[in-house]
């Protein structure tokens, strides 16, 4: 019971981890509240089941770039006018809200709010056993993915160049421009990358729980939420540890206190960390200070 | 006094949407009130929350006379600020957003777990004893108040606070004690709001008072902007009748009405009404 437990915790907490990536880059970056990130993780879903037809392995990586591009448009078109004008935080989240209004609404009108199922090829039906304890292919496939993004994720801010113009942006945007970076063009790569990121996410999910319908990503993002703050904004690796606490939390709570509270731990978690530790858990944001 | 059979008509027809008009206007003052000192706090619905479910206690449970439980629908919303207020408005920008947007999913879980509270069925059956006179007078009140309030001193200690703190500060305003007052005051106002809001419509749910209406109440402000208070009203009427008037398109209503959240915000900066007050 307890191991069956521990084990739905950390790969929920995967599931977690890897809707908050993407969040915590453009968050850490580009410092605003973008509320449209939900709808990449939605439309990467939709994508993959326009292409479910041609497989798993080529469906991923379409809609990844798919929403991806969708992030880079919507930020082009909205985002980057109000940074241009040095406009206040909170417009750029009042337009992300008016957005991703638009955009869920307008995905209802045109696909319903029916949920839609992958077709059963395309799923992994394969589930392993260990004693009491069992894991499906698509928690397998989640959990290994997360581990590798994470990964992946941070070797291109630490490692590479780009990276490099991505930490600067992110600490002095303005001094980063007069370094020679690109500010317009760093920020619709981020902007590339963590829609890519929410689209990739989007897929897998939907593949694990096999139900795709409009709202599913504005149903992760308050989760979102909890993880990139608990975890400190920008900290790829926090966000990677705040996601696996959080579902181990959740899991816990629902198993052994009540799972009606299931929902609320997460926040109560949340305004804790915000009162005690503003910074997250580990203090520090990586992007900043890799 | 007799009414007209054609205005009896009118107002009965459209009664529910002339009350929510009113609720909404004071929920947006609610919103200016934060706004007005620079604090990103969305912490509204959940005070409107605790004004409707205490006050519907009041009425369903205790029996209390509605005079006597509207202006209780005060206190349970203005405790808890004057208790969170500590540790949390010592947070800034999206830290005190996504934090007080944190407070309101915690209460809502509350909703959902206490019996007493109806949990996901919410409460029922509470008598509608508030009358649409009542909704505008406050709101009147309420405006007049803040308009008093925004011209005197406090409203230009309030403005340099907005522009400034660091400014403000050194010319000698008390920043914690004007977020506090702030953060007091809105609660207020949305805790009157939910009691009215939960006294027009007999009944009320937990999934009334979470992140969208948050939301909701801050496109309010913003849209109306917060140049004076009559604004956010205004910009809470514009948004509150808006989807009415778009009913014939009923699919594409939203996407009409998040697309005017968007070109408002991008051209429209400080808003439809971006009068400011003027002081002698």
């Amino acid at each position: 019971m307890l191991s069956q437990q521990l084990v739905n915790g950390v790969l929920l907490g995967a599931v977690y981890a890897l809707f908050a990536l993407g969040f915590t880059l453009m968050f850490g970056v580009l410092k605003v509240i973008n509320l449209t990130y939900g709808f990449y993780f939605t439309a990467g879903a939709y994508i993959a089941l326009a292409l479910a037809d041609y497989g798993l392995w080529l469906a991923l990586p379409l809609a990844a770039v798919g929403s991806g591009v969708a992030a880079v448009v919507v930020d082009a078109l909205l985002l980057t006018r109000l940074r241009r004008t040095g406009a206040p935080e909170l417009a750029s989240l009042m337009v992300t809200l008016g957005a991703v209004l638009a955009l869920n609404a307008a995905m209802t009108a045109w696909l319903g709010p029916d949920i839609r199922r992958f077709p059963p090829s395309m799923i992994p039906a394969t589930a392993f056993a260990l004693g009491d304890t069992r894991v499906t292919a698509a928690q397998i496939l989640i959990f290994v993915a997360t581990i590798v993004l994470v990964g992946a994720l941070l070797s291109l801010i630490r490692l590479t160049r780009l990276g490099l113009a991505i930490r600067a942006l992110a600490s002095r945007p303005d001094a980063a421009g007069l370094m020679g970076i690109n500010p317009a063009r760093t920020a619709a790569i981020v902007s590339f990358l963590s829609g890519g990121l929410a689209g990739a996410g989007g897929v897998l999910i939907a593949l694990s729980s096999n139900a795709i319908q409009p709202y599913m990503g504005e149903e992760m993002l308050l989760r979102g939420f909890v993880v990139i703050i608990v975890g400190g904004l920008g900290d790829i690796r926090g966000a990677l540890i705040a996601g696996l606490l959080l579902g181990m939390v959740e899991t816990l709570t629902a198993g052994y206190i009540a799972s009606e509270l299931k929902d609320a731990v997460g926040f109560l978690i949340l305004v804790l960390v915000l009162w005690t530790r503003p910074l997250g858990l580990f203090g520090r944001a990586i992007i900043r200070r890799a | 006094m007799t009414v007209p059979d054609w205005l009896n008509d009118f107002l009965w027809t459209y009664q529910n949407l002339i009350n929510a008009l009113g609720v909404n206007g004071l929920l947006a003052l609610s919103m200016y009130v934060v706004l007005a000192v620079g604090q990103l706090s969305l912490g509204q619905a959940a005070f409107m929350g605790l004004g409707a479910y205490s006050s519907a206690l009041m009425t369903v449970q205790l029996h209390l006379p509605f005079p006597l439980v509207l202006p209780l629908s005060c206190v349970i919303p203005v405790l808890f600020a004057l208790i969170i207020g500590g540790p949390t408005l010592r947070l800034t920008g999206v830290y005190l957003a996504i934090a007080t947007i944190g407070l309101g999913e915690v209460l809502r879980a509350v909703y959902l777990n206490i019996d007493l509270l109806g949990g996901p069925m919410g409460l029922n059956g509470i008598p509608e004893s508030a009358e649409t006179w009542m909704i505008y007078a406050l709101l009147a009140t309420a405006t007049a108040l803040l308009w008093v309030v925004g011209k005197s001193r406090v409203g230009r200690a309030m403005e340099a606070m907005r522009e400034d703190e660091t400014a403000a500060q050194v010319m000698g305003v008390n920043l914690w004690r004007y977020r506090l007052g702030a953060l007091v005051a809105s609660a207020a106002l949305a805790g009157l709001a939910g009691c009215l809001n939960a006294h027009v419509s007999d009944f009320i749910g937990p999934n009334e008072y979470g992140f969208e209406p948050a939301v909701t109440i801050l496109s309010y402000a913003l849209l109306g902007g917060i140049g004076t208070p009559l604004a956010p009203v205004l910009g809470a009427w514009v948004l509150t009748l808006l989807p009415e008037l778009l009913r014939g398109i009923s699919d594409i209503r939203l996407v009409i009405n998040g697309l005017i959240i968007v070109v408002a915000v991008l051209f429209l900066p400080a808003g439809l009404f971006p009068w400011r007050l003027r002081r002698g």
